[in-house]
């Protein structure tokens, strides 16, 4: 027994309990530290944070837009179809080359025609400003509709990354003095077309929908092939992992038994989570292009490859679901005679669902963000033609992901691609966000808790 | 039991695929990523053009993209290689090896390498020997052979300016490094007379000599980059003292930011490039797996079309993007057009 007069060592000396001895104030300054390291943390990962998503939305945020100048442009007979057929097979013959003449020549008279100062500027350099993408779209749409031939019809193009860049305030005269792909004169001209109301800014939807362009044409860039290629492997990867992650999980936790087996499929399981994704993409590589023979650069293999390293963390969140759920459920259906396959599919595999959800979606979440794996099976690619649709074998055509094309943007030499990289982040981003965040409501909206 | 079934039928779908024979409608590139942008501008106007699909090109690297031509034939291997390095023997045998006996050489230009600065900063004249001078890790001082002691340019040669010695040289496994090692370490070594004291000191080894020449000064003044041009103009926003090596395309493109050095008194350009005047530049090449002409629809039209005038002549996108056109253009044109396979290396 202890004395208990030695009791509260303050209170013995007769302070008072609200006054806190030198112990105390220690404790709590050691407490008010503790926290202290905690928001300092936070701080530092939020400033981190905002400092990265604030560069990227500043940087990227311009790749919305796009500069356009409209004009009209006369559909010449004698330069499109000089035969005079209006069949477009024959008309095919003639390149975008040709095309670019009408768009050049109908570029000058509009500014004749407007009376727009264009002193100082060669036709050379006139013709510079305007994409060159253009021309393939009008060669698209004239032989699409031959009717058009001999036709003055109304053209919108994209105006050249530089004179982009200037309405954006990327370029300015200063750059423009020594950049050797504008004059300071074309940008002059630029601000004479604004004010004439044919150049102008607008949302570019080309920017999502259209397919990606070389280093010439940075203004004509677009993540739509990229867009769909992600899309074609989120939906695979879903389809091969979730049965199988699923399957394995209920396996493992409702009918295996525990013995060394089972203990040494556990451990490799975690081991292949934490495997480096490129390591799969060799895999990929020997397994499915060189051994199966399924074509390179196609969102299949690329699913494939991604399946492979979303399967684990997909079990690993299966199982914890599957975990959750109280044995008390199972036991109460064992107790009414239910079998145990009628225990797994009516009683458990319902409650764990919103967690197995949550789970494959975090899962997909971060596969969509994969690269390293995608650089050895030839996706990391210039690729410009839409794959075909899902039912027509589209998976087996050559697409690129969305990581995959910030990373081959942010390599080229043009300064306007380095803004699309980032715009490509912000879609991403957006993308990633959506999948989060229907995991979360997900879990709110389904799960319950004992 | 639905997911049974969906497993079921998913493991379906894959025992299915593979058993396809898929006939490849695309031509596939992969390779050199200093010839990336030549072969996109191509494959885009290509695409354009023909009643084929556009080809989907690859970077990667030379060294990288050669292998995976010689992977062997058939459709699930690459067409072409694009290389910014002639192939080597070791490859040539790889792919004899795999059955890639047939290989078409195809020169699509000549490409210049570039010394480059910030543009606020001072202008820099240099010839191969300051180059040698200041990144060698052993040169000649007063007859002998010592280790580096140049910290700044004005050390190694007092008409350019008293900067410090900082450059971001290409890593080891660019093509780029190896005409850089050649055409402006060894060249230098040479001038300054480093070479023959390497060689008299190895007893007249000149192998040895020009390994030793090679070797770089390894105190964190001469910096490889592995990764692109971008990665070396990043390096230099945030170095404004230093120097890096980059490609004529990348320059033209960035002629806003970038202020070039003169090599031996001349200015980089396409022009001095044709003209042989400026002394850094090599051929750029791709090739062509000829056993799959006449298999990959569109191969033969592809190669055709990137050598003829409207794509690699001298007025031609290629050259405007920063391609010195080769002036026998026409000989590739008409080995092209008669599938001609490359003669062994000699």
């Amino acid at each position: 027994m202890s004395d208990v007069t030695a009791g509260a060592p303050g209170a013995a000396r007769g302070q008072s309990l609200l006054a806190g001895s030198a112990r105390t104030r220690a404790r709590r300054a050691r407490e008010w530290r503790m926290k202290a390291y905690g928001i300092a943390a936070i701080a530092i990962s939020l400033a981190t944070l905002f400092f990265m998503l604030a560069t990227i939305v500043i940087d990227g945020a311009p790749a919305f837009r796009q500069a356009t100048i409209s004009f009209p442009v006369t559909v010449e007979a004698a330069i499109v179809d000089k035969a005079g057929t209006r069949d477009p097979a024959a008309m095919g013959k003639v390149t975008t080359i040709g095309y670019k003449r009408l768009l050049s020549q109908g570029f000058i008279a509009a500014l004749e025609a407007r009376g727009i100062d264009r002193e100082g500027i060669t036709d050379k350099d006139l013709t510079a400003m305007i994409s060159d993408d253009a021309a393939a779209r009008l060669r698209d749409r004239v032989l699409a509709d031959p009717a058009l031939v001999g036709q003055t019809i109304e053209v919108t193009a994209y105006a050249t990354g530089r004179i982009d860049g200037y309405l954006k305030g990327r370029v300015t005269r200063e750059s423009a003095a020594r950049d050797s792909n504008v004059t300071p004169a074309q940008l002059d001209l630029a601000d004479r077309l604004m004010a004439a109301g044919m150049l102008s800014l607008r949302f570019n939807w080309g920017f999502l929908t259209g397919p990606d362009a070389s280093d010439l044409r940075p203004e004509a860039a677009g993540l739509g092939v990229a867009i769909i290629g992600s899309l074609y492997m989120m939906v695979l990867v879903a389809i091969f992992t979730v049965p199988v992650g699923v399957a394995a999980s209920i396996y493992l936790e409702e009918f295996a038994p525990k013995n060394r087996l089972t203990d040494l499929i556990e451990v490799n399981i975690s081991n292949l989570a934490a495997v480096p994704s490129i390591v799969f993409g060799i895999l990929g590589l020997a397994i499915f292009i060189n051994f199966m023979g399924l074509p390179q650069s196609s969102s299949l293999v690329g699913a494939l490859v991604i399946s492979l390293m979303t399967l684990p963390t997909i079990i690993i969140a299966t199982r914890a679901a599957i975990r959750a759920v109280p044995p008390s459920i199972r036991d109460a259906a064992m107790g009414i005679g239910a079998s145990k396959m009628q225990v797994v599919f009516h009683h458990v595999l319902p409650l764990a669902m919103p967690g197995i959800m949550t789970g494959t979606i975090l899962g997909l979440a971060s596969a969509l963000g994969e690269t390293a794996p995608l650089l050895l099976i030839g996706m990391v690619a210039f690729v410009t033609n839409f794959p075909a649709g899902p039912l027509e074998g589209g998976v087996m055509d050559p697409a690129t992901a969305l990581p995959v094309q910030v990373y081959s943007w942010a390599s080229r030499s043009d300064p306007a691609f380095i803004e699309r990289s980032s715009g490509a982040i912000i879609v991403l981003l957006v993308f990633l966000v959506i999948m989060n965040v229907a995991a979360i409501l997900l879990r709110r909206r389904f799960e319950r808790r004992w | 039991m639905t997911f049974l079934k969906l497993t079921l039928s998913s493991v379906a779908v894959l025992a299915g695929t593979t058993g396809l024979a898929l006939a490849r409608d695309n031509v596939q590139i992969s390779g050199s990523s200093t010839v990336l942008p030549y072969a996109t501008i191509v494959a885009e106007a290509f695409g354009e053009n023909f009643d084929f699909p556009t080809p989907v090109v690859e970077g990667g690297g030379s060294g990288a993209g050669r292998k995976k031509m010689c992977e062997g034939v058939g459709e699930n291997t690459i067409d072409i290689a694009n290389s910014s390095s002639r192939i080597s023997q070791s490859d040539i045998e790889l792919c004899a090896a795999n059955g890639v006996t047939d290989i078409m050489e195809v020169r699509i230009g000549y490409d210049g390498i570039v010394f480059a600065s910030k543009v606020d900063g001072p202008e820099f004249a240099f010839t191969p020997a300051d180059w040698y001078n200041a990144l060698a890790a052993q040169v000649l001082k007063d007859g002998a052979l010592v280790a580096n002691p140049h910290k700044s340019w004005a050390e190694v040669n007092a008409a350019l300016p008293a900067q410090d010695i900082l450059a971001y040289i290409p890593g080891t496994k660019h093509g780029t490094r190896e005409v850089f090692d050649t055409k402006v370490i060894v060249a230098g070594c040479e001038e300054t007379g480093a070479f023959a004291a390497f060689a008299a000191a190895n007893g007249g080894d000149e192998d040895k000599a020009e390994e030793l020449c090679m070797t770089l000064r390894t105190d964190g003044l001469s910096v490889d980059i592995d990764g692109d041009y971008t990665e070396t103009l990043a390096r230099l926003d945030a170095n404004p003292t230093a120097i890096g090596v980059f490609g004529l395309s990348f320059y033209q493109n960035n002629t806003d930011k970038l202020r070039v050095a003169t090599m031996g008194g001349v200015v980089p350009s396409v022009e001095s490039i044709a003209t042989g005047e400026y002394p850094v530049s090599r051929p750029l090449f791709f090739y062509v797996k000829k056993q799959h002409i006449g298999v990959i629809p569109g191969l033969k039209e592809y190669i055709e079309f990137f050598v003829s005038d409207d794509m690699a002549g001298p007025d031609g996108p290629l050259a405007a993007y920063g391609l010195v056109s080769d002036p026998e253009l026409a000989a590739t044109q008409a080995a092209v057009a008669a599938e001609e396979v490359m003669a062994p290396l000699n």
